[in-house]
């Protein structure tokens, strides 16, 4: 069931949905960029449909809410432990294709690898409902294409287009309907959430990526052009990578707090080991990492490809490296040696 | 040329040069802020090759100076300067005849937030906006806007030096403890922050506003005041006498008050000027050497209010060397 209405009759749906549930979508957060004056979309809990940012490509991912840059999963004293408290109301989280499709990758990770599941992801996960923000065309570094996430036809729970100032949205899930058919003004109309198909990016990635590519010249130049800021792995919607904080505090040595907080394969002190040792010290020796994981390892464990085409971290990237282009030049390499 | 008859002084004022090849000067262009329009450049170098050698100077206060005018050519060139002073938006008394004062010098700006990775304001529109204020004003005062502590614009040398700044906001819900901004704080500003249990603690006294955290947190964990902020820093100056740099003047300034000290000085110029000075043009610092920091301080702040941040230096000291006290 579609349904198609103006700014108006979809801030009411909004209104409404917020009454049963907390919503998280991207928010254009005014100068929080970088530089001056320069916003950034980032996901947030919003409270009116006026701060849902349905025209830009978020700069970080959806994956916030699931997995927190900064989250305490419990607290501690001499010999008590109690899990941090969890609102446990249902979430709306809104995301493009490709987000929808990364939702699987984190899943993969933190519930079905290996005989664990990780109960503080899955409090998160088993809340959220997601809502499609259809692509009416491709956005800078997109190549979701080539990737295969530039459809989704289930997964969510209604869309939302923006099509000449009025809302298009696609109802999947019947137990919604009720949110839109009683808004006034809301035609009855067969909707279906736009998805491009083409992007300017392309890539292209060896069924299987020979070994040899790990000793190529090709990561070479990034230990001097890369940083290692992290910023590529922290906006990707499919880096999973923690690390745990234990915080003792101050006044009282005894009573603290284990947090989990993001972590970077790019960054320093991902791969330190004790007696000092350092697996990747170079910064091209982590982008091999990285693409590797991102284009072969993945894929060997689980049968897909965890790159999802988003292209944010090329939009991040504050020394233009560009990660598609990256595998273009593995996907040459490997030709070449396969030759 | 013959009978040559020109009121040096009145020359001067209307923006030419006296020039040491007799019967020659240069026109004086002002472009506040450093930033001019492409067809008025263009104009410039039309009127290189039409009046002047065809060489134009690039002055150090970012102005130009087209070299080699006759001295009979004024008004025509004043004419042809007309659409330059119009596209740049400087005030003026009388279309057609030029800039109507020179004493109040160009006022100068870095590329700022324009183009800056460090920028942490439109120096250029804010550069333009002080213009707009000031002058035409025949008092010698220089002004000059930086966006950052870098002070590319080299402020420092100005009689007001206008220094962008800003207050970084943490949230630590996106702080990931990468230590980036610990670390860049220290290696590219003056090191100002700690990680402390997996936090950021910064040590607010210490910090300069550069924004270099901002720049190089990863998760925008930092990020930049809504709050535009400068520090102003007071009274540098080159020259024979005593040169020095500016002093500190006030922390986490705004733009209004910063815009109204600066008016208030020309009062406190005619007020204490040396009425014997040469060419009647004095530096200001030299004035408050006379009067005091303490009256020129009472003029600057007439009518203003400082914002809540805003730390105010009560008493700067200037140092410099003193070539007329003590020889060089
Ligand atoms: S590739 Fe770019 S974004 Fe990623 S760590 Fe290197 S410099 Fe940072
Ligand atoms: S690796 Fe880059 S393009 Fe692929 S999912 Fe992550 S951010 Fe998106
Ligand atoms: S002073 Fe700061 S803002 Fe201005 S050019 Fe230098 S670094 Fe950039
Ligand atoms: S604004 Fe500059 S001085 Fe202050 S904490 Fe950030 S980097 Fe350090
Ligand atoms: S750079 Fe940002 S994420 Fe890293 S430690 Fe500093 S505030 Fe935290």
């Amino acid at each position: 069931m579609g349904y198609v209405m103006d700014r108006a009759g979809f801030a009411e749906v909004i209104a409404a949905l917020l009454k049963d549930y907390r919503i998280f979508a991207p928010v254009r957060k005014k100068g929080a960029g970088r530089f001056t004056d320069v916003d950034a979309v980032i996901y947030d809990e919003i409270r009116d449909a006026g701060e849902i940012e349905l025209e830009l490509k978020s700069d970080y991912a959806p994956k916030e809410f699931l997995t927190p840059l900064s989250e305490t999963l419990l607290y501690f004293t001499e010999d008590e432990v109690k899990e941090s408290d969890f609102d446990e109301r249902p979430v709306l989280l809104f995301g493009r294709s490709c987000d929808l499709h990364s939702l699987r990758r984190l899943d993969q990770i933190y519930l079905n690898n290996g005989p664990a599941r990780d109960p503080f992801y899955e409090r998160r996960r088993k809340a959220v409902r997601c809502v499609l923000i259809g692509c009416g065309h491709s956005y800078d570094n997109c190549f979701c294409v080539s990737m295969g996430s530039n459809r989704c036809d289930d997964g969510y729970v209604f869309s939302v287009d923006l099509i000449d100032d009025r809302i298009h949205s696609n109802v999947l899930d019947g137990s919604f309907i009720k949110f839109f058919s009683e808004v006034p003004g809301a035609e009855e109309k067969d909707v279906l959430p736009r998805f491009v198909t083409e992007n300017d990016v392309k890539v292209e990635i060896p069924e299987e990526v020979p070994r040899e590519i790990v000793r190529s010249g090709l990561w070479d130049e990034y230990t001097s052009r890369c940083i290692n800021c992290g910023r590529c792995n922290f906006v990707c919607p499919t880096c999973t990578c923690y690390t745990m904080q234990d915080v003792f505090y101050s006044d009282n040595g005894r009573a603290g707090e284990r947090r989990r907080v993001g972590a970077s394969c790019m960054v320093d002190g991902y791969t330190d080991v004790a007696g000092g040792g350092q697996y990747r010290r170079k910064n091209g020796e982590r982008m091999r990492f990285k693409v590797l994981h991102k284009i072969s390892d993945f894929k060997k464990r689980f049968g897909y490809q965890m790159c999802v085409g988003c292209g944010r971290c090329d939009d991040i990237c504050p020394e233009y490296i560009s990660f598609s282009n990256i595998i273009n030049k593995v996907n040459a390499a490997s030709r070449e040696v396969q030759a | 040329m013959a009978n040559l008859d020109v009121n040096v002084g009145k020359l001067k004022k209307n923006a030419f040069r006296y020039s040491k090849v007799r019967g020659e000067t240069a026109s004086r262009i002002r472009i506040p802020g450093g930033v001019i329009d492409a067809s008025s450049m263009s104009r410039v170098v039309e009127i290189a090759e039409k009046y002047g050698t065809g060489v134009i100077n690039i002055t150090n206060r970012q102005g130009i100076e087209i070299p080699g005018i006759s001295l009979a050519d004024m008004d025509k060139v004043n004419e042809e300067i007309q659409k330059i002073i119009d596209s740049l938006r400087i005030n003026q008394t009388e279309k057609g005849k030029g800039y109507p004062s020179s004493g109040t010098r160009n006022v100068i700006a870095c590329p700022g937030a324009r183009l800056c990775p460090f920028g942490c304001y439109d120096t250029t529109a804010f550069a333009q906006k002080m213009e707009n204020s000031i002058y035409p004003n025949d008092r010698h005062v220089k002004i000059a806007f930086t966006g950052c502590s870098n002070d590319c614009a080299k402020v420092r040398l100005a009689d007001f030096g206008i220094i962008g700044m800003t207050e970084p906001q943490y949230d630590k819900d996106r702080c990931v403890a990468c230590g980036a901004c610990v670390n860049y704080c220290r290696r590219r500003s003056v090191g100002a922050l700690e990680l402390v249990n997996g936090k950021i603690v910064r040590d607010a006294a210490k910090c300069i506003g550069c924004g270099v955290c901002v720049v190089y947190c990863p998760t925008r964990a930092w990020t930049r005041s809504k709050e535009h902020y400068f520090r102003l820093v007071l009274l540098g100056r080159t020259g024979k006498k005593n040169p020095r740099l500016a002093e500190d003047f006030i922390k986490w300034a705004d733009e209004e008050s910063i815009l109204k000290m600066v008016k208030n000085t020309y009062a406190y110029i005619e007020e204490y000027i040396d009425p014997d000075a040469v060419e009647h043009k004095e530096h200001i610092g030299y004035i408050v050497d006379r009067t005091g920091f303490e009256e020129f301080k009472k003029w600057l702040f007439d009518g203003v209010e400082l914002g809540p941040k805003a730390e105010v230096n009560q008493r700067p000291y200037w140092g410099g060397r003193h070539y007329d006290r003590y020889g060089g």
